[in-house]
């Protein structure tokens, strides 16, 4: 068996070293109701390299692959570029096997790359700290919650209409054991975000306000009279950001006032994976940073004098503190972080702007072209890379018919709020630089046919 | 324009030996690398991009007015500066890796060229179900596979990592009692826990007790009977246990509990020793959960992805949390909130948003199918008997707290005893390092003084594991005699001990401009 190299010579002569007869004298603790006295049934038997790779060719070619249809999902996860070094380089064994990095001497690259990753971070959302990562984007938000109700002592938390529904869902589940109570609403389909309604709900016993932003409809919202507003009745405003390629076109949520920033950071270098594995983002103020959840990396000196980086802070961790840990969490999502990292540096600075407006033209374009259609308009003022449109009628069988046509043709707000009638005729439409000019005819085309 | 040009290199004081300072700070294959900030800049980039169209900006208002501070590379830049990086990286592709609970076994590469097929890395989680027909069905076979292992009735797939499946199962035992008008207030667990463990309980809202070890290294099952009562809710176990130690109570432990009316929770972090062998459900377990970057090889990633699926008891199965993957005829569907009324009322929500770390199933699936169910049986006895080898290797030498009640199963626990004075296992572990490897788990279980677990698993050669007993007996044989060049061990690796107090002291979490970094202080 090929991941197997002992023989059967060597297990007889280790079971001699040992002084056992066989293999069974060393399970000799486990009851003899509990073993199973030969292989699982039902279960097949080993297999060989190539069937196991037929079987889940057979099972990759019964999806619709986004790079084989025109592709407009978004609503939390994006279709990028991803350039050819990226999982050259994170396959290298010396990443891709390595474990935590609790023995610094030997995981430099690890702890390197982490604190390059983040310093990424924090810049991109523009807040001073960041940590190692997160599970993902959704996870890191009921984290975030959950850290300001430690800090401010309150537990009530107002959430955005516009926050994503899986992770206002999230908070809900979580609410029910950290006694949390969560102050929640669905959207409206029009071009104001209910800013109004959060500036009202604000008060003394606020913990924190949570905005999306882009928020889950792409519409775009100045932070900054929200921030104020919290930080009047000692509240803090936590900003989540599902798309951080927006950042290289719009302001910083730290910039405009917010005080923890979450995201999810899979649009960049990591891919759509059906879901997961994903990178969740975490930064904030320096002067919250032993209440943030997560592992941190820091800077350090070795004995000879040489700069070199260690986890640090761990008193805030499990493995320390047990129960009076600021989180469970244990790992966090290393090598989709270091995808991201590398995916950033090769973008850098200029490309990430650029590639943030190329996002934002081709979105227009795609407008332009959509909002042509007979009854179908946009409802949003502002966006970045994805909008919301409402069609004649509802959106869901749209989006089945335009499958059976081969188009991916975005996220039905049915989908995402099923039930709630007043959003039923919504389309959630992703345009990034994966887009082409006859993608964007294809989708129209097609729609226009099932719209008539 | 650089960001910054401060030429950092390393400083070369090694003036205690012969070798002379070189002009870079390299030696040799040993190579220095400074950060993206001090080598990058803001106007180099990596990429490549089509041409703008021409078009009117719908932003609204909110652009960018000021640099984020990011720095670019070219690809061959960017291609050395990580290789560069990678190579400072200790891995289980180098060498062997014996991290006590941890499992740090061989990582296929099948797995890799099987979770990249298309058809489930370019797939978007909201897709149209009837798209992606052939991605829920490697969910929906990979569940199969882990209920059938474990002997369990029911498996919620979407805990992204071992602690929010552990999260996961206290939810769902918290959810059962709550529905039976129940609710209880304590969780027990074992000194010997990781730490996890209790974290996950004190979040789900319980007090946290401890039961104390016997002298064997076993739960003390007449001190958790006699604390047992109205108001203890679950009991957390790891079985295999920390300490390497099979708990042969376990069924006696299931049924007390279940008396009390009590729930079972098992860790299943130490699952490789049984795997094929032994089912947790037939051991009265309601749920577990399953690392499949443990048991089912999936790549550690220098600190994640993992994944942490939670297998289930009949009782805590209508309690699993959204989504899930069930099959209806032929056809795979996602039950979601919009069902969960009439498919699954008393889930007790979502934990994650989408549906699951579907990148870890297809590595999982694809390991599990390549060894099949003789196979990890065959992984399971190999992974124990490698431990036994050890245990009996190094036992003369190193002291083993419960190498007399018996064998260990996959991996073997050492103490610091008989370390000459001032010398510890950290000491030892950083003489690992020289030798060539990465230490074993240290200062883990707490209930033994100065711990050293072991861990081999079953991907290793014997030749592998004999360098690495001859290893352990001379670093070992230096501790006891005090050998102060162990003290400064490591002296090969890229950095030598690393001064931990100054980095929580003074946090130096992010890289700042090194004139600011002036102004600050």
């Amino acid at each position: 068996m090929r991941y197997l190299p002992l023989t059967q010579s060597d297990r007889q002569a280790m079971l001699g070293v040992i002084g056992a007869k066989t293999i069974d004298d060393l399970f000799v603790d486990v009851p003899a109701e509990a073993q199973l006295d030969g292989p699982i049934q039902g279960l097949l038997n080993h297999a060989s390299e190539m069937a196991v790779e037929r079987f889940f060719s057979n099972l990759s070619r019964q999806n619709m692959a986004a790079s084989h249809h025109p592709f407009f999902l978004g609503a939390g996860a994006y279709k990028h570029h991803v350039p050819a070094s990226v999982d050259h380089l994170i396959q290298r064994g010396e990443f891709l096997t390595a474990y935590t990095p609790y023995q610094p001497e030997i995981a430099q690259g690890t702890l390197q790359m982490l604190f390059e990753f983040q310093t990424q971070v924090a810049r991109l959302f523009g807040c001073d700290v960041a940590n190692a990562s997160m599970y993902d984007g959704s996870t890191a938000c009921w984290e975030a919650i959950g850290m300001a109700g430690r800090i401010t002592k309150k537990s009530k938390a107002v959430l955005s209409a516009g926050l994503h529904p899986h992770y206002v869902s999230v908070a809900e589940t979580m609410a029910k054991y950290t006694g949390d109570t969560l102050d929640i609403a669905k959207p409206e389909l029009g071009s104001a975000t209910d800013s109004a309604r959060l500036l009202e709900a604000i008060d003394g016993e606020t913990s924190c306000v949570v905005v999306q932003y882009p928020d889950i409809l792409g519409r775009i919202e100045d932070l900054s009279a929200i921030a104020a507003k919290a930080h009047e009745c000692g509240a803090l405003l936590i900003a989540v950001v599902t798309e951080p390629v927006a950042l290289g076109a719009i302001r910083s949520p730290g910039e405009m006032g917010a005080d923890i920033v979450v995201g999810e950071g899979q649009s960049i270098g990591v891919g759509l994976q059906f879901g997961g594995p994903y990178v969740g983002l975490f930064a904030c103020k320096e002067k919250f940073v032993r209440q943030m959840p997560g592992r941190l990396c820091g800077e350090t000196v070795d004995a000879d004098g040489k700069r070199g980086f260690v986890l640090t802070l761990s008193t805030r961790e499990q493995h320390i503190r047990r129960e009076k840990a600021t989180s469970n969490i244990c790992t966090n999502s290393g090598l989709c972080a270091l995808a991201f990292s590398i995916h950033l540096t090769l973008l850098g600075e200029k490309g990430l702007r650029d590639l943030a407006i190329l996002n934002h033209a081709k979105a227009v374009q795609a407008v332009d072209r959509l909002t042509q259609i007979k009854g179908v308009s946009l409802i949003n003022d502002g966006f970045f890379n994805e909008f919301t449109l409402q069609l004649p009628r509802e959106a869901r069988s749209v989006v089945r018919a335009l499958a059976d046509r081969k188009i991916l043709g975005g996220v039905s707000l049915g989908r995402l709020y099923p039930g709630v009638s007043e959003l039923e005729n919504g389309l959630l439409v992703a345009v990034t630089e994966i887009v082409t000019d006859e993608d964007i005819e294809a989708f129209a085309s097609a729609l226009e046919e099932i719209l008539a | 324009m650089n960001i910054n040009a401060s030429g950092w290199k390393p400083e070369m004081n090694r003036a205690d030996d012969d070798a002379p300072a070189t002009f870079t700070g390299n030696r040799a294959l040993m190579l220095e690398e400074a950060l993206i900030f001090e080598i990058g800049d803001k106007s180099t980039t990596g990429v490549d991009l089509a041409a703008l169209p021409a078009f009117t900006s719908r932003l609204g208002g909110l652009e960018r007015n000021r640099d984020i501070g990011l720095p670019g590379l070219s690809e061959p830049e960017t291609v050395r500066h990580y290789t560069r990086l990678s190579r400072q990286n200790y891995a289980i592709d180098l060498g062997f890796f014996p991290l006590g609970s941890c499992t740090m076994k061989h990582n296929p590469r099948l797995n890799e060229k099987i979770a990249r097929m298309p058809g489930f890395s370019d797939v978007h989680p909201l897709a149209p179900t009837q798209t992606v027909q052939g991605a829920l069905a490697v969910i929906h076979e990979l569940a199969h596979w882990l209920i059938t292992l474990t002997g369990m009735k029911a498996v919620a797939m979407s805990p992204k990592a071992g602690a929010h499946g552990e999260l996961c199962g206290i939810l769902a035992i918290r959810a059962a009692l709550t529905a039976r008008g129940d609710a209880r207030s304590v969780i027990l667990c074992p000194e010997s826990a990781h730490g996890t463990n209790p974290a996950t309980a004190a979040f789900a809202g319980y007090a946290v007790e401890s039961i104390p070890a016997t002298a064997d290294g076993r739960v003390d099952i007449a001190a958790l009977k006699s604390r047992l009562g109205p108001d203890v809710a679950a009991v957390m176990i790891t079985n295999p246990n920390t300490c390497g130690l099979f708990e042969p109570d376990m069924r006696e432990i299931s049924d007390a509990v279940h008396a009390a009316g009590g729930f079972v929770y098992c860790d299943g972090a130490n699952f490789n020793a049984i795997v094929g062998r032994v089912r947790p459900g037939d051991l009265g377990v309601d749920a577990m959960h399953i690392n499949v970057h443990k048991t089912f090889s999936t790549p550690h990633g220098g600190g994640g992805p993992g994944a942490g699926p939670v297998v289930l008891s009949e009782a805590l199965a209508p309690f699993a949390p959204l989504p899930f993957v069930d099959k209806r005829g032929d056809e795979y569907v996602l039950v979601e909130e919009e069902t969960a009324h009439t498919d699954h009322p008393s889930s007790f929500g979502r934990m994650v948003a989408f549906h699951g770390q579907m990148g870890m199933f297809t590595r999982a699936l694809s390991y599990i199918m390549s060894h099949g169910a003789d196979g990890l049986r065959q992984v399971a006895e190999d992974a124990v008997l490698n431990a036994n080898y050890i245990l009996r290797s190094l036992e003369d030498v190193l002291d083993a707290p419960f190498a007399n009640s018996g064998p260990c199963m996959h991996e073997a626990l050492f103490s610091d005893n008989g370390l000459a004075d001032g010398f510890s296992t950290l000491d030892i572990a950083k003489g690992m390092i020289d030798e060539g490897y990465h230490p074993m788990t240290v200062y883990f279980p707490l209930v033994v003084h100065g711990a050293m677990l072991i861990e081999p698993t079953e991907t290793e050669s014997k030749a592998t594991i004999d360098q690495f007993i001859g290893a352990m007996r001379s670093v070992a044989a230096r501790a006891k005699a005090g050998d102060p060049s162990l003290k400064s061990a490591p002296h090969f690796a890229p950095r030598r001990r690393l001064d931990e107090t100054q980095a929580a002291r003074k946090p130096v979490l992010v890289w700042t401009e090194p004139e600011l970094a002036v102004a600050a202080e």
